[in-house]
């Protein structure tokens, strides 16, 4: 699903450069729970910034569902953002003027999918994350659970390849995470690849397989045994 | 791009912060505002001043003669002379393109004395003696009866066309002034019509005319083969002010005047003066346009500047829906869309604003009478669209750096401001 080759990305500060990823090699299969950890200035962001086509490399291949990501043009880039991807944020990145359906239903408006439509379709993605009863609710009437379920509905409306989730639970107290995490479980279990950074330990277990970055390389990259968040819950 | 969405969005965007908003579209509201009230009132006093010229034909020079002031061919300078009726078709013969030469000759006059006399009443009028053209020159309405034609001209008929104000001061209030006799100089005229002028054309002393035939004219008064001033219209094509020069050297050649005497023939030409004020009416627009304008511009620059607040305020919502698959173009078309929204609805505001004072400055008008040189102030139509336009551009304009200024930012970046 996600292949990437020898990928290399620095950042300009001031006069010297970091260099931030320093040859990253990386393959993800279709249905993986993949966390990539490590502590922060690790450039664990960075990756999951390009791989969400949100900032680009600076030499190496990017290869998505058989795409090569490559010199994009900000629309095109829109394009597949749209299509292959959808993003979980650790600050929610709700929309605050517009109600919890609306947010849903975003990424079906850019996909041109019908008004009716849209919303039938994003009231099924609420009923899963279990949100159906505050549908007509602004972001600010939702708790942070409840908020990040509906960032999780929206970034799975548009039915992307991959789910790409940057510390999911990182503003959230450990139950709510839980909650959030077994959620993140079931919708893997229905086969969707989700990629997840974060630094704890106890939800990295929670993922299939383990990437362990430390100073822009991979240094451990491992299958775990899953623990299932809902027995927590 | 006119779906639902897009307009609740843009409805969402600008109540989100009511006041801001109203502050904001004051700025256009006020800059159009000033420009229909501008233009208006522009249009106001030239109808005003275009009234004074009435429903003369503005084609029309005046010409008559006076004394001579350079000697030649052996007559003396200080010499006088009148022009003959001769001189007409002289003029009609060796001046192309002239539609109306009316020969005319006067009795009476500003201050003049009691000249007509009906009974036990007399009064001073100005009696004109004139060919039937005159009324396509000098317009007027027939109230009753006719005006002149050519066979009383013909025929010398004593018959006299008098104005609304000479049958007042004649006649009882509704007497019936048709086939009556009134004495002009001693001569009996009958009376075969009545006129009436626009209240414009020459005012109280318009309506105090009376009209004979030329020709009656100048036998009763012993004129002869004088002509008083001539009245000249040229055809619509042609101006008269590029005919006149021809007209004047015509009629000297005829009276032996010395080709480079200027005071000999005088002459008022009406459609230079009709220009002159045409073309300072074009300036008044002109300023009006510039003034209005430029206030507005001080608006688009207000509605600019809260676009680019509202763009860095929805830095991270721009990033948010990028990052879900927006196009820039449809980030940019919103930004844009928003500001023409903002200030078309102002600037329509402002024009209906700027309507009612003027419907409220004609109403006042009605009621008060006539004001000198001013009247019925309007905007056309077309002005109205014109502005609608300038609105539409300017808010364009106005949103244009702040929607650059959005999609600028890289989606990433704007996710970065927390």
């Amino acid at each position: 699903m996600i292949e990437i080759k020898d990928l290399h990305k620095s950042y300009k500060m001031g006069s010297n450069s970091l260099h931030v990823l320093k040859g990253i090699n990386f393959k993800v299969e279709e249905g993986e729970l993949v966390a990539i950890m490590g502590s922060s200035g690790s450039g664990k962001s960075t990756l999951l910034n390009i791989l969400g086509m949100l900032d680009g490399a600076d030499s190496g291949e990017y290869t998505l569902d058989g795409v090569p990501i490559k010199n994009l043009s900000e629309t095109k880039a829109a394009q597949y953002r749209n299509k292959f991807l959808g993003f979980i944020f650790q600050s929610f990145n709700l929309i605050n003027y517009k109600s919890a359906l609306e947010n849903v239903a975003l990424p079906l408006y850019y996909q041109k999918v019908p008004r009716k439509e849209r919303q039938e379709k994003a009231m099924q993605y609420l009923e899963r994350v279990g949100l159906k009863p505050w549908a007509g609710h602004l972001p600010s009437e939702l708790s942070g659970g409840q908020k990040q379920r509906v960032a999780i509905a929206r970034a799975m409306a548009a039915e992307p390849k991959v789910l790409l989730a940057d510390e999911p639970t990182g503003a959230l107290d450990s139950k709510t995470s839980y909650e959030v995490m077994d959620l993140i479980q079931k919708i893997n279990d229905d086969g969707n690849t989700i990629l997840v950074v974060t630094h704890e330990e106890d939800i990295a277990h929670m993922c299939k397989r383990i990437v362990h970055l430390k100073d822009g390389v991979i240094v451990e990259d491992k299958k775990v045994e899953q623990v299932r968040a809902g027995q927590y819950v | 791009m006119f779906n639902k969405d897009r307009w609740r969005e843009i409805i969402e965007v600008l109540t989100t912060n009511v006041w801001r908003t109203i502050f904001t579209a004051f700025g256009v509201c006020w800059g159009i505002f000033i420009l229909i009230v501008l233009l208006a009132a522009g249009k106001g006093l030239e109808n005003g001043i275009k009234q004074d010229f009435g429903n003369i034909a503005t084609n029309t020079m005046f010409m008559w003669t006076r004394a001579t002031t350079k000697g030649y061919e052996g007559l003396p300078k200080g010499r006088s002379f009148e022009f003959k009726i001769d001189d007409v078709q002289a003029l009609r013969d060796n001046v192309p393109n002239l539609r109306f030469i009316s020969p005319r000759n006067q009795l009476g006059g500003f201050g003049g004395n009691n000249n007509v006399v009906r009974g036990t009443r007399t009064g001073a009028f100005n009696v004109y003696g004139d060919y039937p053209e005159i009324i396509n020159q000098d317009p007027m309405t027939v109230t009753t009866g006719r005006f002149l034609n050519y066979n009383d001209i013909k025929e010398k008929r004593k018959v006299a066309i008098i104005g609304q104000g000479v049958k007042n001061d004649l006649y009882d209030k509704d007497e019936d002034a048709l086939g009556t006799y009134i004495k002009i100089q001693g001569v009996n005229f009958m009376v075969i019509g009545t006129y009436k002028k626009n209240n414009s054309d020459g005012g109280e002393e318009g309506q105090k005319e009376i009209f004979v035939p030329f020709t009656s004219f100048s036998q009763a008064f012993n004129r002869g083969e004088d002509v008083g001033w001539m009245a000249i219209t040229a055809n619509d094509g042609s101006s008269i002010s590029q005919l006149k020069d021809k007209i004047v050297d015509v009629m000297k050649k005829r009276h032996k005047v010395h080709p480079e005497d200027t005071r000999a023939v005088g002459y008022f030409d009406l459609y230079e003066q009709y220009n002159r004020v045409e073309s300072l009416f074009g300036a008044l627009k002109g300023v009006a346009y510039i003034v209005g304008i430029m206030v507005l511009l001080s608006g688009i620059i207000g509605v600019s500047n809260i676009m680019l607040i509202v763009v860095k305020e929805r830095t991270k919502e721009i990033g948010i829906r990028r990052a879900l698959g927006e196009q820039p173009w449809s980030i940019k078309k919103q930004i844009l869309m928003e500001s023409i929204f903002l200030t078309l609805i102002s600037g329509m505001v402002g024009i209906i604003f700027g309507s009612l004072v003027i419907f409220g400055i004609n109403s006042l008008l009605d009621s008060v009478g006539p004001v000198d040189m001013f009247m019925s102030p309007s905007v056309s139509v077309g002005v109205v669209t014109g502005a609608l336009t300038i609105l539409m551009v300017s808010g364009l304009l106005a949103g244009f750096i702040p929607a650059q200024s959005a999609i600028r930012v890289r989606p990433i970046e704007a996710l970065r401001t927390e």
